[in-house]
């Protein structure tokens, strides 16, 4: 992206002025490097999220943006049903609730190098993972409404976990507002056989090393000390997220004329939050998020099963789930007044400050933590929310690394095989099902996960806690 | 019903880059042959088609108020067919009218010992989506999809 079309604000905060049909400015929050790096596509997908109807203060991009469709990857956009406000599927994304969650394992870097090879193996093998694998839970049509309304929560009731792990999932565990009945049968269909899986493309479950404590403070108020052994899962809604998207995405490009809403872009296709559209998507949409509780707990349950067999003794607690492809309804202040808005957060992830009333009581003092996939060569990041974020971006940080390179120059550039190998001489074990996968992921198809969590905190998005290094990597 | 006609040169398919994704491109001579091979595109992205049997069909009917949406459902209901049943697909049919698309796709069930999946497709997007006839008469039906 030319930064000549962009004003510096400072060194990590870059504005569009509006312009043409925008409503409000854009605001892009990283150094100018990460900028130049970015697709001219962002700049023009920050632009069109400024044009749709009741949209508040700005379209963000947050420091990994790339492009996505209608909303860029890495967008964050709230919205005023009082001001005509829209809800859009491409806001959200396909991977509905996509996000990471981090357990502690308790163990330390002795503990588990002799068991190493042994752990991926039995996590490979338990862990469901790849393009068509499936889980070994099927769910009734009762049961399916009830995962849907009741998420993680239906998941711990069902014996996939335990209360704690509730405590400290986005929305205590269950998205209120679900309505499965405007989850199409095709969705739950396609859902049938794979609750507990991980999925394919950029999901994957590590274990890793936090390698670095960057404040000693929040690290400890979140149990994290240098060598700890932590698992990280990354996945979403699976196919039934994937299928609500691709229904109302339809259904919003269709009937948006009708609602007088002029797209800039097709794929911008959204509906007014209050109309039977807009409702019928967000209830869908809160049962996808619970769709994505229920898995990662799931997948949590498979996870304790294996470290039980191999550390007995040894327990898995939960640290804290976050989403990053959701819309969700927040109060925030608008030039000194609450405001209830619809905050889409594509690919960004929630980065509540400390004294949030949302926040569990062992992390309200602290901030929200704030958990950052990398790739399978570099790191991952934990970060915490800060107090000023909200009026920033509405308390949100980025979710990842963000590509730098197609999926199809990385097949050009690696073999899966020589990632693997090459891997393993530094100590890294990858598993997968997939070697052009493995591929298609290589570390260097994506962009320096370090630059852009560095750019999250000097913006103050969300402050960095702890540098973590992958040790196992089970990809999808 | 236009039968997509037999093609004078062959119509192919191909990718192209999109940052995150993968675009899929069909060339044909009408539009039903450019969204066959739009399909076999998408395949791709998936598996490698020329190692999937054509051993079985499945019936696919969609309709859409245009061109372009028409692909996007074709495309998506492959998508759904293939989560559904455990299969892949290698060969396509299409016949288009008045914005109904009856399709064929013929595959087999997924045998993970000859069939390598690199990603599965979440769903066709609206991104860079046209169905275009170029100035050699030729058709281009095109779209990101989300990996």
């Amino acid at each position: 992206m030319d930064t000549g079309k962009l004003i510096r604000q400072s060194e990590y905060e870059w504005h569009i002025e509006a312009h043409g049909a925008m409503r409000v400015p854009g605001v892009i929050y990283a150094r100018e490097d990460l900028i130049r790096a970015m697709d001219d596509k962002v700049y023009e997908q920050v632009c069109n999220v400024a044009t749709l109807p009741g949209i508040v203060n700005a379209s963000y991009a947050m420091p990994d943006a790339h492009w996505g469709y209608g909303f860029p990857i890495g967008g964050v956009a709230a919205f005023d049903p009082k001001a005509g406000g829209v809800i859009s599927a491409g806001g959200v994304g396909f991977d509905i609730s996509c996000g990471v969650r981090t357990l502690h394992t308790g163990l330390s870097l002795e503990e588990f190098q002799p068991l190493r090879e042994r752990l991926a193996e039995s996590l490979f093998e338990r862990i469901p993972a790849g393009v068509g694998s499936t889980g070994r839970i099927r769910l009734s049509g009762r049961e399916m409404d009830a995962m849907l309304r009741g998420g993680a929560r239906w998941a711990v009731e069902q014996g996939f976990g335990e209360e704690a792990d509730l405590e400290r999932t986005e929305e205590h565990g269950a998205m209120a507002g679900a309505a499965p009945e405007h989850v199409s049968d095709h969705a739950k269909r396609r859902q049938r056989d794979e609750m507990g899986t991980l999925g394919s493309g950029n999901h994957y479950l590590e274990v890793q090393r936090v390698t670095h404590i960057h404040d000693a403070g929040a690290a400890s108020a979140f149990g994290l000390r240098e060598g700890d052994i932590q698992v990280s899962i990354h996945c979403g809604s699976r196919g039934l997220g994937h299928q609500i998207g691709t229904e109302f995405l339809k259904a919003m490009a269709v009937s948006a004329g009708q609602y007088g809403i002029a797209l800039p872009d097709r794929e911008l296709a959204c509906a007014p939050i209050d109309s039977p559209l807009g409702q019928r998507y967000l209830g869908a949409m809160r049962a996808g998020i619970n769709c994505a509780l229920a898995n990662r707990q799931i997948i949590t349950r498979l996870t304790r099963e294996v470290f039980a067999e191999l550390f007995p003794g040894k327990h898995l607690s939960l640290l804290y789930d976050v989403s990053h492809n959701t819309c969700k309804v927040e109060e925030h202040l608008v030039d000194g007044a609450k405001r209830r808005l619809f905050v889409h957060r594509k690919g960004a992830t929630r980065a509540l400050g400390p004294g949030h009333p949302a926040l569990p009581e062992g992390l309200r003092a602290i901030g929200q933590p704030v958990l950052i996939g990398g790739t399978m060569g570099t790191a991952s990041y934990i970060l915490v929310g800060t107090a000023e974020s909200e009026q920033l971006a509405y308390s949100s940080a980025c979710h990842g690394a963000g590509r730098a390179m197609s999926r199809h120059q990385a097949t050009r550039q690696w073999r899966g095989r020589e990632v693997v190998d090459e891997l393993a001489e530094r100590g890294i074990i990858i598993r997968s099902p997939s070697l052009r996968g493995v591929a298609e992921e290589a570390p260097g198809a994506y962009k320096d996960v370090s630059a852009v969590v560095e750019a999250a905190d000097k913006a103050g998005l969300a402050r960095l806690v702890a540098r973590l290094e992958p040790l196992i990597t089970i990809k999808g | 019903m236009e039968e997509a006609k037999t093609a004078r040169t062959p119509p192919y398919w191909e990718h192209y880059p999109h940052q995150a994704d993968m675009g899929v491109r069909g060339v044909g001579h009408s539009p039903a042959e450019a969204f066959e091979q739009a399909a076999l595109a998408m395949m791709a992205v998936i598996s490698d088609p020329t190692a999937i049997r054509p051993d079985a069909a499945v019936s696919i009917r969609c309709s859409a108020p245009d061109l372009e949406l028409l692909l996007v459902d074709w495309l998506n209901a492959l998508v759904y067919e293939m989560a559904t049943r455990g299969m892949l697909f290698s060969r396509f049919r299409v016949t288009l009218g008045d914005g109904q698309l009856q399709g064929t796709a013929r595959g087999e069930q997924v045998a993970a010992e000859r069939h390598e999946r690199a990603v599965e497709v979440k769903g066709a997007t609206y991104t860079d989506l046209h169905v275009i006839e170029r100035d050699d008469g030729t058709w281009v039906a095109q779209c990101v999809v989300d990996v």
